[in-house]
């Protein structure tokens, strides 16, 4: 049995200590938000966040999960899609088919947490997740909305 | 947003066969009025239903699988209608209903970017229709013509007595209305939502991870299973473990002579044991092909004596013998998986006398065929729930081998729901591949570096031979010369050559074909721009300037290409160390263009900047425009830079994203997009674009270093200068 911690919320699941984060996610809490899409971290599809960190959750076994680490979600980002990034995101109208977006939102979270005003260059560094419909130019530019928008808030 | 079709079977009986005929479509398109309300609300018409809150629900029968069809759909019918556009949800109906009811909502096929053009003139008369029965339940209601009657916004107002009522109070009543004899669709000029650039109906659920795709579904007391296909095309299983023993594993299938399914508790465990399970193959026929086996095939085929003609004018081969200066290139463009990035999957339950399917489909309608074939059930005991697709690109349409193999695993388990999902492994060994061709091409210059003659010699694969065979033309592949043909609203060349030879040597390699995104225009397009390109260095001359000689008796396909020129500023040098290239074609119907520019430092490529002009006729979305011709030049590029699947040993050797590379983020250009509808006609915007992505940087990365890159794809070259 493994004690987790997803979006606030204590979980225990049983579960083969081997199994990737991404599964017991997606089966054995039916939290289907977050994707596969490839198994091998190459495509961002599964990223969540562990203790504010993007990170690929097809890779990570639950065993290498402490109880105390905080696991966040597309499910836990904002109880109504109210995050600031997914209002950008709703702005520009992002997806397409909207398989990658989950990855794609939790990554940009992920890089607005760490750098508040990324440049284009800080973007194509940190993201590098696949999207097969071609949304890139309007996640670089939702990033750089939210990212304006934070700061109008903060400010 | 989108439901599960609420509208039970028992509903849809009524009715329909009265209202046959009316619309020469090659089929005809009923709009039962007759249809009895459903538990929820009345059924206006196949196509609309009012709620007594006031919401419209517009039926949508072609898939959306992120190309934004839904919404278009929905911006053509609610024009007609005259509904609240804030009012307006979707709903698909199922395959199995409409097959019940003389297949009043027509095709359901999404492919050849289709899904508006071809049903745009049917869906606004379902709305039109539906609003005059509103109004016509108005009128009587209040004892007056019709005719003195206005609607707008959902609303509708009797103009001498200033009564009115809303579209949610008469729906009742109007379902009840018998159907006008003839409606008349508003001229496009005068849309008020169709047209504008709405934003996408299915956006908010994408944002928090509630849409439910395939391989989101869940059924009670539903078990995972995970397959494995012989990895050799042809190839068999001979034997394997049936009893797995690893955790969670509840039963080892095979699936048709050439997979082994393991169905566990979850998918994680069947993949797990899948890994773990010996199984036996038998090879088969084909474990010496090779990529170099199938390139020798290929090339005896651009020197082949026989060929089937795609397009002909004068005499080439004589002109070709008589001209001043030729020119002779030998391209070649790879097989190419879809890799979409939800995987194949679906869902299904079997009992002894039903079938039933959730899937990510582009054609409902041959899901429910493979289904029946699968199940050995009759079409009427079987059904399909299609649900959101994590992308489409050709692979979920004519190809439904993974409907067929849950049908198959979950005969083995009756009454148990089974959800299959392939893993990407098995995605990409298991595709429908776009098809492998070489091309050679020669061209003929007068002493003014006028062309005069052209043979382009196609050598490769047919898609049709391979999955459509009864679309052949008496063992001629028209798909092979898509944007090569000699006229037509669909594909034609738009160049006139005095002296032109096209002709095909088909040569099928083992390896299965199928309809990638863009199809065959995506390497004609590289083929003929990058010659063009070349003949006009040959004859030293600009290579728009080259073009447009040709291009007289072509003024839509002149247009998109003088429109990109002139916003790249083509006549103007370009940035230090940016170079441009140009490309042009028409193809789904729609013409096309882009120009590029790059830059190419140490042999890295850049592309800065690409701009794309489109003319579609007409356009029911300028915003989802937009985001489809974006996503064509990540569709494009990603071929043309790293799109490649090899194979060896009878199979590919591409298993997953780190060898199948594609696009992202960081090599993504600036993209400005024109949409220049010239009206007239509808084509396609999915598709085209992607075909002059590959072409417009080559012909800018020639410019940048000399070097013409004829085999696809990039990485396998060295742009550095020598
Ligand atoms: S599924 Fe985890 S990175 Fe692709
Ligand atoms: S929106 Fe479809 S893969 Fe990104």
């Amino acid at each position: 049995m493994a004690r987790l911690t997803i979006n606030g919320a204590p979980r225990d699941v049983e579960v083969d200590p081997d199994t990737p984060l991404l599964w017991v996610l997606r089966e054995q809490l039916g939290m289907t938000g977050t994707k596969y899409g490839c198994g091998i971290a190459q495509c961002g599809s599964c990223t969540v966040h562990l203790d504010g960190v993007a990170t690929r959750s097809c890779v990570l076994p639950v065993s290498a999960i402490g109880p105390e680490q905080q696991i966040v979600t597309i499910e836990g980002l904002s109880p109504d899609g109210s995050h600031p990034v997914q209002q950008a995101w709703l702005a520009l109208d992002v997806p397409q088919c909207g398989y990658c977006q989950s990855g794609m939102i939790m990554a940009a979270v992920g890089l607005l947490q760490q750098n508040g005003n990324p440049t284009d260059e800080d973007i194509n560094a940190e993201m590098t997740n696949i999207c097969r419909c071609g949304t890139y130019n309007r996640v670089r530019a939702a990033i750089k909305l939210a990212a304006g928008n934070s700061k109008t808030q903060a400010g | 947003m989108l439901t599960v079709p609420t509208v039970t079977r028992r509903n849809f009986i009524v009715g329909s066969a009265a209202a046959l005929g009316g619309l020469s479509l090659g089929f005809s398109v009923p709009f039962p009025g007759g249809a009895q309300a459903d538990a929820i609300a009345p059924e206006i018409n196949a196509w609309v239903v009012v709620r007594p809150d006031e919401t419209v629900v517009i039926r949508i029968a072609r898939s959306e699988m992120g190309q934004g069809t839904l919404t278009g759909l929905a911006q053509l019918v609610a024009e007609e209608l005259e509904c609240d556009w804030s009012k307006v949800t979707t709903e698909y109906p199922t395959p199995g209903d409409n097959i019940a009811r003389n297949r009043v909502w027509g095709s359901f096929s999404t492919g050849g970017s289709r899904g508006i053009r071809e049903s745009q003139d049917y869906v606004r008369r379902g709305g039109a229709t539906a609003r005059e029965m509103l109004i016509a339940a108005a009128a009587d209601e209040w004892q007056v013509p019709a005719s003195e009657c206005m609607v707008a916004r959902g609303v509708i107002t009797h103009g001498p007595s200033g009564r009115s009522t809303t579209f949610g109070k008469v729906a009742t009543a109007a379902a009840g209305m018998t159907l006008p004899a003839e409606v008349t669709l508003k001229d496009p000029s005068t849309w008020t939502i169709a047209g504008k650039p709405l934003p996408r109906l299915d956006t908010a659920e994408k944002l928090t991870g509630k849409q439910i795709y395939g391989v989101d579904m869940v059924r009670p007391n539903m078990l995972n299973a995970a397959i494995r296909a012989c990895p050799v095309f042809g190839g068999r299983v001979t034997g394997f473990d049936a009893v797995s023993g690893m955790p969670g594993v509840r039963k080892v299938v095979q699936v048709d002579d050439t997979a082994v399914a393991v169905v566990a508790d979850t998918w994680w465990q069947a993949k797990t044991a899948l890994d773990n399970l010996p199984i036996e193959w038998d090879d088969g026929p084909n474990s010496g092909v090779t990529s170099e086996t199938i390139a020798a095939m290929l090339a005896e085929g651009l020197e082949a004596e026989e060929a089937f003609l795609g397009n002909e004018a004068g005499d080439a081969r004589a002109a070709l013998a008589g001209a001043a200066q030729t020119v002779t290139a030998v391209y070649s463009f790879p097989f190419q998986n879809h890799a979409t990035m939800e995987p194949m999957n679906a869902t299904a339950v079997y009992t002894d006398d039903r079938c039933e399917v959730w899937c990510p489909t582009q054609n409902g309608e041959a899901s429910l065929a493979a289904a029946a074939e699968a199940s050995g059930l009759p079409v009427e005991r079987c059904e399909i729930y299609k649900l959101h697709l994590g992308g489409g690109f050709g692979r979920r349409g004519n190809f439904q081998d993974y409907v067929r193999q849950v049908v198959s695993i979950a005969r083995q388990m009756p009454g148990t729901p089974i959800k299959l999902i392939w893993s990407r492994e098995e995605d990409m060994l298991h595709g429908a591949y776009h098809p492998i061709t070489q091309c050679k091409l020669t061209g003929g210059l007068d002493p003014d570096g006028n062309l005069t003659a052209l043979h382009m010699r196609i050598s490769g694969q047919s898609i049709l031979a391979a999955v459509r065979p009864q679309a052949m033309q008496g063992g001629r592949d028209p798909v092979v010369f898509q944007g090569l043909h000699a006229g037509g609203d669909e594909y034609a060349l738009g160049y006139s050559i005095d002296n032109l030879l096209i002709d095909h040597a088909m040569r099928n390699p083992p390896i299965p074909p199928g309809f990638w995104r863009g199809v065959n225009l995506n390497q004609n397009a590289i083929y003929m721009e990058c010659f063009m390109d070349e003949l006009a260095h040959a004859a030293g001359q600009d290579p728009l300037a080259f073009r447009r000689k040709l291009m007289a008796n072509h003024p839509k396909h002149l247009a998109v290409l003088e429109a990109v020129a002139e916003r790249i500023g083509w006549d103007s040098a370009p940035p230090e160390g940016v170079h441009r290239g140009l490309a042009q074609i028409m193809g789904f119907g729609s013409y096309v263009a882009a120009a590029a520019e790059v830059s190419v430092t140490d042999g890295q490529l850049r592309v800065h900047r690409i701009v794309a002009a489109t003319d579609p006729g007409h356009v029911v979305n300028p915003a989802q425009v937009e985001r489809q011709v974006e996503g064509s030049f990540v569709y494009g590029l990603s071929a043309c830079l790293y799109g490649e699947c090899t194979v060896n040993g009878g199979r590919m050797e591409q298993e997953n994203f780190d060898t199948y590379n594609v696009l992202r983020m960081a090599e993504m250009p600036a993209v400005e997009t024109i949409i220049m509808p010239s009206g007239g006609f509808w084509g396609g915007v999915g598709e085209p674009t992607i075909a002059v992505a590959a072409p417009a940087v080559l012909n800018a990365i020639f410019a940048a270093t000399g070097k013409r890159v004829r085999r696809l794809p990039l990485m396998n070259h060295d742009l550095r200068a020598v």
